[in-house]
């Protein structure tokens, strides 16, 4: 089809260099260059999608990133399916496929427009209040209907197959936006030599003049001035120019967010990252982020082919296309005079100018004039023809009576105005301040080093923009150590005025008519809307924006706050700074979750720490547990087994010959210096001055309130060094923990501490054959039980390796805990390995290890207590020094909640019927005839099936429970209720005999 | 993100090097064991929480790994100052 609409010669794109696109699966020809909206344009195409709430149909309303209506998917392919993207950013490729959102069968004839018939249905609030009752309802009813009647564009499918880069970067000058304002300040910082970065939204630098016809600096037209000064400072070493990069996000002492769209505009990326967050910190930020224009609120405002003055504009002289053959303009302002002028004189015939003013003058009107266009003063348009396309607009004395006139168009022109793009200086958390005068919102206060400069300073005219951005450029390099260069400051001739215009309805849709007059599009949110907000109470800007959702939508009411607001205020009877100014947050235009995770997903998500020994237990069929960060082997099962097979075996083998386990994930952390047994005693809640070296002792750690906080097994290895052990969980908390006290509360303390986690791996040789096991391979240690009974620590060597060998049990079998240097650690389990195939000796992982210590009764911080347990709770008063002056929970433990009778203690449960495992977490009652709500008086903390039992066992916390024994709970289940006897916490070998045996 | 001035590097680092540790100047009694549940409450429980000023305590955690303390403006995030465990509170503050 050829591209109808495309003048020949016109715009700035090389016309010979065709690409092909379809929309809805029909085929278009475009330009190299085009957006996707300027070549729909160019094939006379303005219907391009439904709206949100009433599925009206709407079309391209703007040329910019502020686009709230021409929202498209674009697909690549079957995983590259990207919705909600705006037609008037997303530039075209060779091959680019568009598809239109929100509309069903197809986007001329949807179904879903009968809401639009609805509408009252979905007035404002009808979120709140159409749905509140009955509750049930809205799963099952209401919010299907909402979510299949309402919507955008329909999330991909699958994992985004594409990736996303980041940098960080640091510069003395950040200049945010390119157009002429950006520029001018870029090359006046630039001059310097200090690091600048500018960055634009757009693929080119140059902003609005872009559009601006009439604009000449240094000679040049404004738009060629443009091009040169970006390739000036592009070849500056100093400088970087970031194109089709968005400031999005302004945070504290000058870090910005820029997204910066990669390969979103190029038909094969190839091994591009898609796009690429740079996060900066400047010492000065100069924004140059320009103005939006505003379009008219009248009924039927939405109809296809209305769009934008500056947009038709943008589309005539940059692109090369006439959004119509017959257009009419709609104003308030001087500023679409222009539109029309360059429409009129491209051969475009412009039907009419509708001016609210009454007697407009001016230049600009006198030159329209002069072109033999018809002014319609102190008129508004009152009514629009025609349903998916504009074919029509009525036109109405502004104060009424008579003299209504319908005039064919097939575009129409819109401007209320422009409005200062103070978004980014807003979230800088600088206060912006209404100008009565203008009435526009401009920075006020500032509250970081940053400045702002042009249109979203609110100055007018390209000269004084340029004055005002050159003289701020340089300023800003001065006060970052620069010194001031000797260019020239660029010479404007010829500048046109966008002040004034008008905000709120026009006739037509003023108070008490029931039209729909649009206000926000994306949002389907019209004046009507915000009146009934207020007289439904809402008072403040920021409720009549939750309650009407106008500017909440992806566009953040770019073109509708300001309307919406004065409409707000009108109806309220106050000022427009009386009703505020609702807040600006980042992002300003949508961000990709891809961009903000960057390299962070997948492996790289988070650090995955596997053991020294990792490598045996997967050649060796181990299943993993994630246990944190860390790959713990879980089971190991043999062939043919099952998990339950498996634990049962590896259970029954450590008793009856031993096993081997793999323990290097526990925190180690080694206390050191002449006062280390000091600071243990404040610590840790046992007496440490008497234990001597070469011997253990299981220490427990509270928090200042005197709750379990961590415990662990500590060996003292000479009078001023011990080798703590932490939980796996709490290694990094508990040293942080100490480093705390060490550093504030106990400075005088001659300790250091380090953190040996990972210098240690440790194979824990549990079982009655552990000895034998290890003996072989030991050297320069006794391992004779007079030599090194149960809870002992030596320093020697393993295969020719130093080793820390501790006595100890969390089995409660005679056992080992073989500590080596991490880099050692497999070579040494190897050899523990092929010593304990020699009897019968089995690899076990955390599944059995939790067994047999629940077998114990040994406690698991974090499992058996949860933050809120006493040492008196678990059963530990034993470890608490009683005659020590001080340790950390040592006041906390006195408090009388702590004291009080009745706290959850841990004791055992044993099931009535043996083969009932009870489920972690349940609840137990005393009496299960009680109505519901049942009182519970604790719950499970731990619960397994123990082969070496023949039984069920588990843990819990119970209310009295050392004073429950022998009592019968119960636990009811969703299916039956569980008779339980508490019992003590040790369910096998009671009297501890097999340490030694 | 937030640049915060480690006293002991004497360098402005990123915020991610360091956790926040909770007010700063709340002294443990030296005769914890024998205070009153009063004094114990006022000492573990109870904080300022102050709109404005806030004295409090930062890690260097991956860094230094020294715990030190921080003026703050509670409103703006603002970092006034930053000083040495131990230093007493900081009777004046620059450009306040
Ligand atoms: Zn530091």
């Amino acid at each position: 089809m050829a591209e109808s609409f495309r003048l020949p010669g016109r715009g700035r794109l090389a016309q010979a260099r065709t690409a092909r696109f379809t929309f809805d699966g029909k085929s278009y020809s475009g330009v190299a260059g085009d957006t996707l909206a300027s070549a729909l344009l160019a094939n006379g195409i303005h219907l391009v999608g439904r709206s949100f709430k009433y599925h009206r149909p709407r079309g391209i309303l703007s040329a910019g990133a502020e686009e709230p209506n021409a929202l498209v998917g674009i697909h690549r392919d079957a995983s590259r399916k990207t919705p909600n993207v705006r037609a008037t950013v997303q530039e075209l490729y060779d091959g680019l496929t568009a598809v239109s959102q929100n509309r069903w069968p197809s986007l001329g004839f949807d179904v879903g427009a009968v809401n639009d018939l609805a509408s009252p249905f979905f007035s404002a609030g009808f979120y709140y209040k159409t749905f509140m009752w009955p509750k049930a309802a809205w799963k099952s009813l209401y919010e299907p209907f909402i979510r299949s009647a309402a919507g955008l564009g329909v999330a991909p499918d699958q994992p985004d197959p594409d990736h996303y880069a980041a940098r960080f970067a640091h510069c003395e000058v950040l200049v945010l936006g390119g157009g002429a304002a950006g520029l001018a300040a870029a090359l006046a910082a630039a001059e310097s030599g200090l690091r600048v970065i500018i960055c634009d939204e757009q693929a080119e630098l140059g902003g609005s003049l872009r559009f601006e016809s009439g604009a000449a600096i240094d000679g040049q037209n404004g738009w060629d001035w443009a091009q040169a000064a970006a390739a000036r400072l592009a070849a500056m070493d100093n400088v970087r120019v970031l194109t089709r990069t968005t400031a999005f996000g302004y945070y504290l002492q000058n870090f910005v967010a820029l997204a910066e769209r990669v390969s979103d505009h190029l038909s094969s990326p190839g091994d591009l990252p898609r796009e690429r967050l740079w996060q900066v910190r400047a010492k000065r930020v100069v924004l140059a982020t320009g103005s939006i224009e505003r379009h008219m609120v009248f009924p039927d405002n939405d109809r296809p082919g209305v769009m934008l003055a500056s947009a038709a504009r943008t589309y005539l002289n940059h692109y090369g296309v006439a959004v119509g053959r017959n257009v009419g303009v709609y104003t308030a302002n001087d500023s679409a005079y222009a539109g029309a002028i360059d429409l009129k004189r491209a051969g475009v015939n412009v039907a009419a100018i509708v001016d609210l003013r009454d007697n407009p003058s001016g230049p600009m009107v006198d030159e329209a004039r002069a072109l033999g266009i018809e002014i319609h003063g102190g008129r508004g348009v009152v009514r629009v023809g025609g349903r998916l396309r504009v074919s029509s607009i009525t036109v109405k004395p502004r104060t009424g009576g008579d003299g209504e006139r319908t005039i064919a168009v097939d575009a129409l022109l819109v401007s209320a105005g422009w409005t200062p793009s103070v978004h980014l200086f807003s979230q800088s958390r600088g206060k912006v301040a209404f100008n009565d005068e203008v009435k526009r919102f401009l920075p006020g206060t500032y509250t970081q080093d940053c400045i702002s400069v042009g249109a979203c300073n609110g100055t007018d005219g390209l000269a004084a923009t340029i004055d005002e951005a050159y003289a701020a450029g340089a300023k800003a390099a001065r006060e970052a150590g620069g010194k001031a260069g000797k260019a020239a400051k660029p010479k404007v001739e010829g500048s046109e005025n966008w002040s004034r215009g008008m905000l709120g309805a026009g006739p037509g849709a003023e108070a008490g008519t029931t039209v729909k007059a649009f206000v926000d599009f994306q949002n389907d949110v019209t004046a009507k809307d915000i009146r009934q907000a207020v007289r439904e109470g809402m008072q403040s800007i920021e409720h009549v924006k939750r309650f009407t959702t106008n500017g909440m939508a992806t566009d953040q009411g770019k073109t509708s706050n300001m309307h919406g607001l004065a409409i707000a205020a009108e109806e309220l009877g106050k000022a427009i700074p009386e009703v505020g100014l609702t807040t600006f947050r980042a992002p300003y235009t949508p961000v990709t979750f891809g961009t903000i995770v960057g390299h962070a997903r997948g492996k790289l998500f988070e650090p995955t720490r596997r053991t020294p020994m990792h490598g045996w237990a997967e050649r060796n069929g181990a299943v993993f547990e994630d246990v944190g960060q860390w790959k713990r082997a879980w089971y190991f099962p043999q062939r043919g087994e099952d998990m339950h097979a498996a634990v049962n075996r590896e259970c029954v083998t450590v008793r009856k010959s031993a096993g081997l386990f793999d323990a290097s994930t526990l925190g180690k952390i080694e206390v050191v210096g002449p006062d280390a047994a000091a600071f243990m005693e404040l610590m840790y809640t046992n007496p440490w001055q008497k234990l001597e070296a070469g011997r253990c002792r299981y220490g427990v750690m509270l928090r200042e309130d005197g709750f379990i906080y961590d415990d662990g097994v500590v060996g003292r290895l000479a009078e001023d060094r011990f080798h703590v052990t932490t939980t796996t969980g709490g290694a990094a908390r508990v040293m942080n923990h100490m480093e705390d006290y060490l550093q504030t509360e106990f400075p005088h303390l001659k300790v250091w501490l380090t953190s040996i986690s990972e210098q240690w791996a440790v194979i824990a040789v549990q079982g009655p054959k552990s000895r034998d096991i290890i003996a072989p391979l030991v050297e320069g240690i006794d391992l004779s039980d007079e030599a090194m009974p149960h809870m002992s620590v030596r320093e020697g060597r393993i295969c020719g390796v130093p080793t820390r060998l501790f006595r100890m049990s969390f089995s409660g079998e005679r056992g080992f805990e073989v500590n080596v240097p991490a880099d050692y650690g497999e070579a040494v389990w190897e050899a523990l390995w092929a010593q304990g195939q020699k009897h019968d000796a089995c690899a076990y992982g955390t599944e059995t290890m939790h067994v047999l210590r629940a077998e114990k009764g040994y406690i698991i911080v974090g499992q058996d207590t949860d933050g809120t347990v006493t040492p008196n709770d678990a059963g530990l008063d034993w470890a608490v020094g009683k005659k020590k002056a001080d340790f950390v929970g040592i006041r906390g433990l006195k408090r009388p909640d702590l004291v009080a009778e009745g706290r959850r203690q841990l004791v055992g449960l044993r099931t009535r019927d043996p083969d009932v495992v009870l489920e972690e977490g349940a609840q137990i009652v005393a009496d299960p005839k009680q109505p519901v709500p049942m009182k519970m008086i604790g719950h499970v903390t731990s619960s397994y099936w123990s082969e070496n039992c023949g039984r069920s066992i588990a843990l819990a916390l119970v209310e009295g429970g050392r004073k429950r024994m022998g009592e019968t709970l119960y636990v009811p289940m969703p299916d039956r209720t569980i008779e339980v006897e508490v019992t003590g916490m040790v369910f096998f070998d009671e009297k501890g005999e097999r340490l030694n045996d | 993100m937030l640049l915060i001035r480690c006293p002991y590097c004497e360098e402005e680092r990123p915020e991610i090097e360091f956790r926040h540790a909770g007010e700063a100047h709340v002294a443990r009694p030296s005769d914890i064991a024998s205070i009153s549940d009063e004094e114990f409450e006022a000492f573990f429980f109870i904080r300022a929480n102050t709109r404005g000023t806030v004295y409090e305590r930062w890690r260097h955690v991956n860094g230094c790994a020294r715990f030190f303390n921080a003026v703050r403006d509670s409103v703006s995030d603002r970092f006034i100052m930053t000083y040495k465990a131990g230093d007493p509170k900081p009777k004046k503050l620059p450009g306040v």
